[in-house]
């Protein structure tokens, strides 16, 4: 097929399709995603006749090239000239939907769910449909997987006797033997139902319904239960009782845990699915059983959607359902053996005060919350900590501050770096909540702290959050808390401490203006470039590039031109390096250095990354003694 | 700050073990009891060997009734004396129904099969490590052993109990109850597993009317496993299973069975867990080869499909494997499949990681593939030569090096002129490069 016209110009095309037959893996997988590119050259015509045929062909090839063709072909209806010519694409992705990789059999579906909405309607009955057919009939169970999903595209443009048909292959399939199938059809089947007439969703889908919800395999009930929220969707009111809420009633109470935590997990999207008379009769007792259920899992499914079920209950009775129904078990689940089912309501337990109001939230959440912040799983307090913002709204945070601040100064101390991490993050939250008086006697010490503490990453941390601090209470505020103390770290004996000085400056001089940066930080970043530690020197480097466009032009060329030049002819070379990257590319002051560019060096080494070469490291463990992070 | 101990400072790992050997302690989970009642407490019965000959068979009935109580075992303080009594009662059934004859009427099948439904079949609870590892944690054992144990015990000896009739038995001994069965087999418990073996072992020797049911399931339990979950506990013991009943399949082999091995144990070799598993999936797999050679061909292919791209420790199996089914190969049959998969062995003795390699060229020692290779030597040999050569000079670990020189030898004593012609066109350095190394003689 390649080249045989000997055609020059089709000849990086000839190379192509040799590729498609190469015997390298991944010269055919190059070649398949440019299969576009192969069709076009070749033209519509050929790409039919002469490209397709070989591409049905090679379907026996490995799953990773397969997965490529699969979805190349769902992009190709133009290349085969137009809707008019998109059938010729089926015959591969039929091939395709029925290999065993499941990455490869889904992604053929979706192609095929793609190119049959360019079908006709015509084309559809004559290509597509049949080809529903023979996949739903298939020998191996992969086939009929696949036509699951594809009855849903093509039932509501085909006629009504082609209908009939397809309604027969679903019921089929829907009581195949293997549970695969099975299970495949029990996840397409709400999607199903929503293309179906209202007599046909009565008459058909509810009995399969009725049957996959009571099948033998627990992973085939469970998605009739996904099922039933688009069912139940579907169905006027009158007829839900009747028609869904004894098999709804019955997952909720079925003997697998995995079908109980599916219900938990889909539980608001069946409330509203059901409506506010259901849900008061029905799911309120349901939903109770599943926050009380044997396992832990169902619990903490269920504690999850503790918030949005009270919220989406009707309104007329919301706080007495909560209070007599919902609380209780509530309160139970405050003091669960399990830390996931306590930290999955610790994330949506503050919530409920903006549906209950201050003084229900006083009196019955409150001890709740305080519970919780004292509760033994540092995830648990977390999640409170971190929803502290609801509760703000309704109650004010003074009414927590007293068992607030414990928690906080634990979990500050937690000795995992990531819980550390975590609450770091909330601070800035919590300093606006709280105010600046109440942050500078309680928290401002414990921020401080972590600019000190043995991982970087909470270092890290702690530069930002002082910059978020700065941002919320102002240079004033930082002038006469933060800044002496950073400064006052620069003579630290550890040169990490040092750095940290420097980190600091960086992430602080915009949020403080140019007259703190000007006059009290540059100073000391000056001075510290006169470290005996190479790391320090070159982070001095770093922090002049960094604040340099904050000062002005006076400072830059009396006080910080000089020391740069005298770094770029320091004897360690990642100095010498950081130092002419500084002088060189001076962000948006480069008019001012321009006379500098005479200085500038041949760059030694050009393709220095910023992490430590051997040679630093060694030079700061001679320094400083053995202080690394 | 000072809460946090210097090891920990240094190694924040260390608290993770710290975790795992807490949680191991405790590593008990039961979901037998489901129940909100509370269990009513047991009345212990008169023992079955004082009772009188007549009433003894209303006796065993009332016994087998009292064994469907069941109780707490999370709580191990709660009904003391009865579990005790429960406990006692198992045992004296078991004993009752292994030495006596004619203790298997009729009417106790119904009792008996529910007596042990009811505390076997269970839904099997969330893993208390949602990231189990097989290979690596602890499995959860299950805290309803002390009574559950004993009744698989009798379970066992009701079908092994020389009256059985599974006439009778197939009533109950159902489809049903064989899939409630297979699903016990994802317990982390290996002792559960172990029981479920032997059980189902007997029950597909007993029912022959159960047996394509149980190998149908089998199969879909094992597709689920490797397209759907990539979890299931029980693959090793089914396979155990599944390898006798292959042993025993009469040839020539039914589509179903060749279907079964192409479509579900050549991709089983695909799962992320097979270390767990492979002994016994190679073993399932050479059988059928024994049983019909022909399989041979596509059997090779597709585990040259699946030949693992990263996992060394997989492709060390791959390698074990390929090894067994070249010990009963045909020489037809390996004239087939030679080329690609000399291929792939060449790729695997130029691999970097040295267990890889090693595993390879242990071939070289296998005195039946020797000959396979000696008499298509014109075919591999070149194949291998490239590979072998680049290695000999290459390789990183000198044990590689010295077996590369010996399997370099051993082709040359195959054929010579080959060898050198081979030795020519590869390269620059003549054959007395080699024998400069003193690892090969000129004679050959």
């Amino acid at each position: 097929m390649a080249g045989a016209d000997g055609d020059d110009s089709l000849y990086p095309i000839a190379v192509l399709i040799d590729e498609l037959r190469n015997e390298d893996v991944q010269l055919r997988l190059n070649s398949i995603k440019k299969l576009s590119t192969i069709a076009l050259a070749l033209g519509v015509e050929r790409t039919r006749t002469e490209l397709l045929p070989f591409l049905t062909d090679t379907i026996y090839d490995e799953d990773e090239v397969l997965l490529a063709l699969a979805e190349q072909l769902g992009n190709f209806t133009m290349l085969v000239g137009g809707p008019e010519y998109v059938h010729c694409l089926l015959p591969p992705l039929e091939s395709l939907a029925t290999v065993e990789e499941t990455v490869v059999r889904d992604k053929a579906v979706e192609s095929l769910r793609k190119i049959s909405q360019e079908h006709s309607p015509v084309d559809l009955e004559v290509h597509f449909e049949p080809l529903v057919k023979r996949l739903a009939s298939g020998d191996w169970f992969t086939s009929r997987t696949s036509a699951c999903g594809l009855f849903s595209v093509c039932y509501p443009r085909v006629s009504s006797t082609v209908k009939a048909e397809i309604r027969q292959h679903f019921r089929t399939l829907c009581s195949d033997d293997t549970p695969m199938v099975r299970r495949a059809a029990a996840s397409k089947l709400g999607e199903f139902a929503k293309v179906l007439e209202l007599e046909y969703v009565k008459s058909d889908i509810i009995s399969l319904f009725t049957a996959l919800a009571s099948d033998e395999q627990d992973s085939v009930r469970l998605l009739a239960v996904e099922a039933c929220v688009s069912i139940a969707t579907l169905l006027p009111q009158e007829d839900l009782e009747t028609l869904v809420m004894p098999t709804l009633r019955q997952a909720a109470e079925d003997k697998s845990w995995r079908v109980r935590y599916m219900v938990a997990d889909k539980f608001s999207e069946l409330q509203k699915a059901v409506g506010p008379e259901i849900t008061k009769n029905d799911l309120v007792p349901a939903f109770q059983n599943l926050l009380k259920d044997c396992e832990a899992e169902v619990r903490a499914a269920a504690a999850n959607k503790v918030k949005e079920f009270c919220e989406n209950l009707p309104e007329d009775n919301r706080e007495q359902i909560i209070m007599t129904h919902i609380l209780p078990c509530v309160k139970e689940l405050v003091s669960d053996t399990n830390q996931h089912v306590k930290s999955a309501l610790a994330s949506v337990i503050m919530g409920l005060s903006t549906i209950l109001g201050k003084d229900n939230t006083i009196e019955h959440l409150l001890p709740l919350f305080l519970a919780q912040l004292k509760d033994e799983c540092p995830e648990v307090r977390l999640n409170i900590i971190s929803n502290l913002d609801c509760v703000n709204e309704v109650i004010g945070i003074r009414q927590l501050s007293q068992s607030l601040l414990p928690a906080i100064v634990e979990l500050a101390e937690d000795a995992k770096w990531r819980v550390r991490l975590a609450i770091i993050e909330y601070m800035p939250l919590l300093a606006g909540q709280l105010g600046v008086e109440f942050f500078d006697e309680k928290l401002n010490t414990l921020c401080m702290a972590w600019l000190i503490d043995h991982v970087y990453a909470i270092r890290e941390a702690a530069t930002c959050n002082l910059m978020k601090l700065v941002e919320k209470f102002g240079a004033e505020w930082a002038q006469n808390t933060i800044v002496p103390k950073v400064l006052g770290m620069a003579n630290d004996p550890n040169y990490l401490h040092r750095m940290t000085t420097l980190f600091c400056i960086n992430a602080l001089s915009k949020a403080c203006g140019q007259e703190i940066t000007t006059k009290q930080m540059l100073p000391v970043v000056l001075k510290m470039s006169n470290d005996q530690v190479a790391n320090v020197r070159f982070n001095v480097a770093k922090s002049l590039q960094k604040i340099g466009p904050i000062l002005d032009s006076n400072a830059l060329q009396t006080e910080v031109k000089p020391v740069l030049e005298k770094l770029a002819s320091d004897t360690d070379m990642d100095v010498k390096y950081f130092a002419q990257e500084a002088i060189s590319v001076p962000p948006s002051h480069s008019s001012l250095f321009t006379p500098l560019a005479a200085v500038i060096l041949e760059p030694q080494s050009p393709q220095r990354t910023t992490t430590f070469s051997p040679s630093v490291r060694w030079k700061v463990l001679a320094a400083d003694g053995a202080t690394s992070c | 700050m000072s809460a946090i101990s210097a090891s920990e400072k240094v190694d924040g790992f260390t608290r993770k073990s710290m975790r795992k050997a807490q949680k191991q302690r405790k590593s008990q989970g039961s979901s037998q009891y489901r129940t909100h009642t509370a269990p009513v407490e047991l009345s212990p019965l008169p023992q079955l060997k004082d009772a009188p000959s007549t009433e003894q068979q209303e006796l065993f009935t009332q016994k087998l009734q009292q064994c469907c109580m069941l109780f707490d075992f999370l709580d191990s303080v709660t009904d003391l004396k009865s579990k005790e009594i429960k406990r006692a009662t198992l045992n004296e059934l078991v004993d009752y129904v292994s030495t006596n004859r004619g203790v298997l009427v009729e009417p106790a099948y119904p009792e008996i099969t529910n007596m042990i439904c009811t505390n076997i079949f269970r839904i099997l609870p969330p893993s208390e490590n949602p990231d189990f590892d097989p290979e690596e944690d602890e499995p959860t054992l299950e805290a309803a052993w002390p009574h559950i144990q004993l009744v698989y015990e009798f379970l066992l000896r009701f079908l092994e109990n020389p009256d059985f009739q599974p006439s009778i038995a197939k009533r109950y001994i159902d489809q049903k109850f064989v899939l409630q069965l297979l699903e016990l087999f994802d317990s982390e418990d290996p002792r559960e597993r172990d029981f479920l073996k032997t059980i189902l072992h007997r029950i597909y020797g007993k029912f022959l009317g159960l047996r394509a049911f149980i190998r149908k399931q089998i199969n879909n339990i094992f597709l689920r496993f490797i397209y759907e979950t990539e979890h299931f506990n029980g693959v090793a013991e089914l396979l155990e299973i599944l390898g006798s009943i292959i042993n025993g399949f009469a040839l020539p082999l039914k589509a179903e069975h060749k279907q079964f091995l192409m479509k579900v144990l050549i991709p089983l070799h695909t799962a992320k867990g097979l270390a767990l598993f492979h002994a016994q999936l190679a073993y399932c797999v050479v059988q059928f080869l024994e049983k019909d050679p022909t399989l041979t061909e596509p059997v090779i292919r597709g585990l040259l499909k699946f030949w693992p791209k990263t996992c060394s420790q997989k492709e060390v199996m791959f390698l074990g494997e390929i090894e067994e089914i070249l010990d009963v190969i045909e020489p037809t049959q390996f004239k087939k499949i030679q080329e690609p998969l000399f291929k792939q062995i060449s790729k695997c003795v130029t691999n970097p990681h040295f267990q890889v390699a090693e595993r390879a060229l242990y071939f070289w020692n296998n005195e039946y593939i020797l000959s396979l290779i000696e008499e298509n030597i014109d075919k591999i040999l070149p194949i291998m030569f490239g590979s072998l050569y680049r290695i000999s000079k290459e390789h990183w670990n000198p044990t590689i090096v010295a077996l590369v020189y010996n399997v370099l030898k051993t082709l040359m004593e195959m054929n010579c002129t080959l060898f050198d012609e081979l030795t020519d066109s590869n390269t620059r350095f003549p054959v007395v490069f080699l024998l400069s190394k003193g690892k090969m003689s000129l004679k050959c």
